[in-house]
């Protein structure tokens, strides 16, 4: 059970102009382990993704305090290389959003930025993303087809796809099965279990049912505050917290 | 109906009179014999330069407006000069040109004044159309393009102006557009000569001068719906290609 840490979590706030979205989180993160966030609507879940590839400065209203340790490197120094983080810090993010073009080029699009050019290291990632991704068998002979032709689940696996492209080391999940069918749903859950073998997955799942069935470990959030985290089966078989236990048998969110 | 009724009583009026003659030969007697070549040369020459000069100025002032600048005092300001601007008649461009790009400048009544003067009239409308096309790009592509490790310019180069192209394009051909069929603005800074352009500081008469010059002085009025049958038809070839390249390139992505 002691996996090395990956990522580590310090009273860390986020502010939108005045308003606190995050309080004093404490949070750590073991590599090669899923983490659950779950929660009701407006807890913060998605402000705390967004702040671990700090994609939540695109906003620029946000304000960040507090400590993330990405491998004991905080992730808000300045000598810090914001798209380098992305690269390693990969996100699907809710809703399936493929790029406008080919399933080819939304595939190579992070490697061909940090510079891969020959066509046949393209291909190589293109197959072997999709192979981990489990969308090959469904799309390897209309690579050339537009990202946006395929069903709304073979997108979202796309998407998954296009981070693995990235060889990343952690991946972001925010509710990546919120419009898909239960099949859909299922062969995602299924590659993100394969994957954690490479990744550290942290992933909002988008009911209780799920994060019970994929994690090793859940972290239950409500109003912005961190109210409970630890093993899977520990949390859910008997939660320390009343919210905790309330949310999980349904009584309320 | 009223469309389709103007242009089909243009082309049966005109008919006899364009043929290989009317598109070939240098106009004679005041234009009522010969052709109209030098009109159609000077016409697409004038556009030609305002359009070029134009576009990176009004592209890049979109694309300023658009991703770098949101919401800010001096957005909107810009924001209201190219609206007040957009919506000044076209004489006052051209007697803006006449002065400081004829007299000021030196450059006389030429091809470079009148095509300077006319990319200082699109460039308004090129601006705003250009940049509601970026806005309409949804802002979740631009999020993926962020976490994939993209930097801000590579999320415009690469997603951004891609998705934004067909609104751009449809701008531009609306500029195109509005330089053949302007009249005041090149009278007074491209002037009206009748001979074959030698360089750009010669004077032109572009087609719609040449037509409003036929028909209000009462040259040769086949001559000038010949003139303007040919203006309709050279608008329309110029919407339906750009349309088919347009639409060429974004079949590649959706």
């Amino acid at each position: 059970m002691n996996k090395p840490i990956k990522i580590v979590i310090n009273n860390f706030d986020y502010y939108y102009n005045k308003k606190q979205a995050l309080y004093k989180l404490n949070l750590e993160i073991q590599a090669n382990e899923i983490l659950s966030v779950f929660g009701p609507a407006n807890s913060g879940i998605t402000t705390l993704l967004r702040s671990l590839n700090r994609l939540a400065e695109l906003n620029p209203e946000g304000r960040a305090e507090g400590e993330i340790l990405l491998d004991g490197k905080s992730i808000y120094d300045e000598d810090v290389n914001v798209t380098e983080l992305r690269r390693r810090v990969g996100m699907v993010f809710d809703v399936p959003t493929p790029l406008p073009m080919t399933i080819f080029d939304n595939i190579v699009y992070g490697p061909r930025l940090s510079g891969v050019k020959n066509k046949k290291d393209l291909t190589a990632i293109v197959e072997e993303s999709l192979w981990q991704a489990a969308l090959w068998d469904d799309v390897k002979d209309r690579l050339g087809m537009p990202a946006m032709s395929l069903s709304g689940g073979q997108q979202q696996r796309l998407c998954i796809a296009r981070v693995l492209a990235l060889k990343p080391e952690v991946i972001l999940l925010d509710r990546p099965c919120s419009g898909l069918d239960p099949i859909s749903t299922a062969k995602i859950e299924e590659s993100l279990i394969q994957l954690k073998e490479k990744f550290t997955i942290v992933i909002a799942p988008h009911n209780v049912q799920q994060a019970g069935r994929i994690s090793d470990r859940v972290a239950f959030m409500l109003m912005g505050k961190l109210i409970e985290e630890g093993p899977n089966e520990e949390v859910f078989a008997n939660p320390k917290d009343q919210r905790t236990s309330d949310y999980i048998t349904g009584r309320f969110g | 109906m009223v469309l389709v009724a103007i242009i089909v009583y243009i082309l049966i009026k005109v008919l006899p009179e364009i043929g290989w003659t009317f598109l070939s030969q240098s106009p004679s007697d005041m234009g009522r014999g010969g052709g109209i070549l030098p009109t159609i040369v000077g016409t697409l020459l004038v556009t030609l330069l305002a359009v070029v000069i134009a576009t990176p100025f009004g592209i890049g002032t979109a694309f300023y407006l658009a991703e770098y600048t949101r919401g800010g005092i001096l957005t909107r300001i810009i924001r209201f000069s190219a609206d007040s601007l957009a919506a000044i008649p076209s004489i006052v461009y051209g007697l803006f040109g006449f002065i400081f790009f004829v007299t000021q400048l030196g450059l006389g009544l030429s091809i470079l004044s009148g095509g300077l003067t006319l990319a200082f009239m699109i460039l308004p409308t090129l601006i705003r159309t250009a940049e509601e096309a970026i806005l309409t790009v949804p802002q979740s592509y631009r999020e993926v393009s962020f976490s994939l490790g993209a930097t801000k310019w590579q999320t415009i180069i690469k997603v951004v102006f891609p998705s934004a192209m067909r609104g751009i394009v449809n701008g531009l051909i609306l500029s195109v557009g509005r330089c053949i069929a302007e009249t005041a603005a090149v009278v007074l800074t491209a002037g009206s000569a009748l001979h074959m352009p030698k360089s750009v500081f010669s004077s032109v008469r572009t087609m719609a001068v040449h037509f409003y010059t036929l028909a209000s002085e009462g040259i040769s009025m086949p001559k000038a719906y010949g003139t303007a049958a040919l203006l309709i038809i050279l608008i329309f070839l110029i919407n339906v290609v750009t349309n088919i390249l347009v639409n060429r390139m974004a079949a590649k992505g959706r």
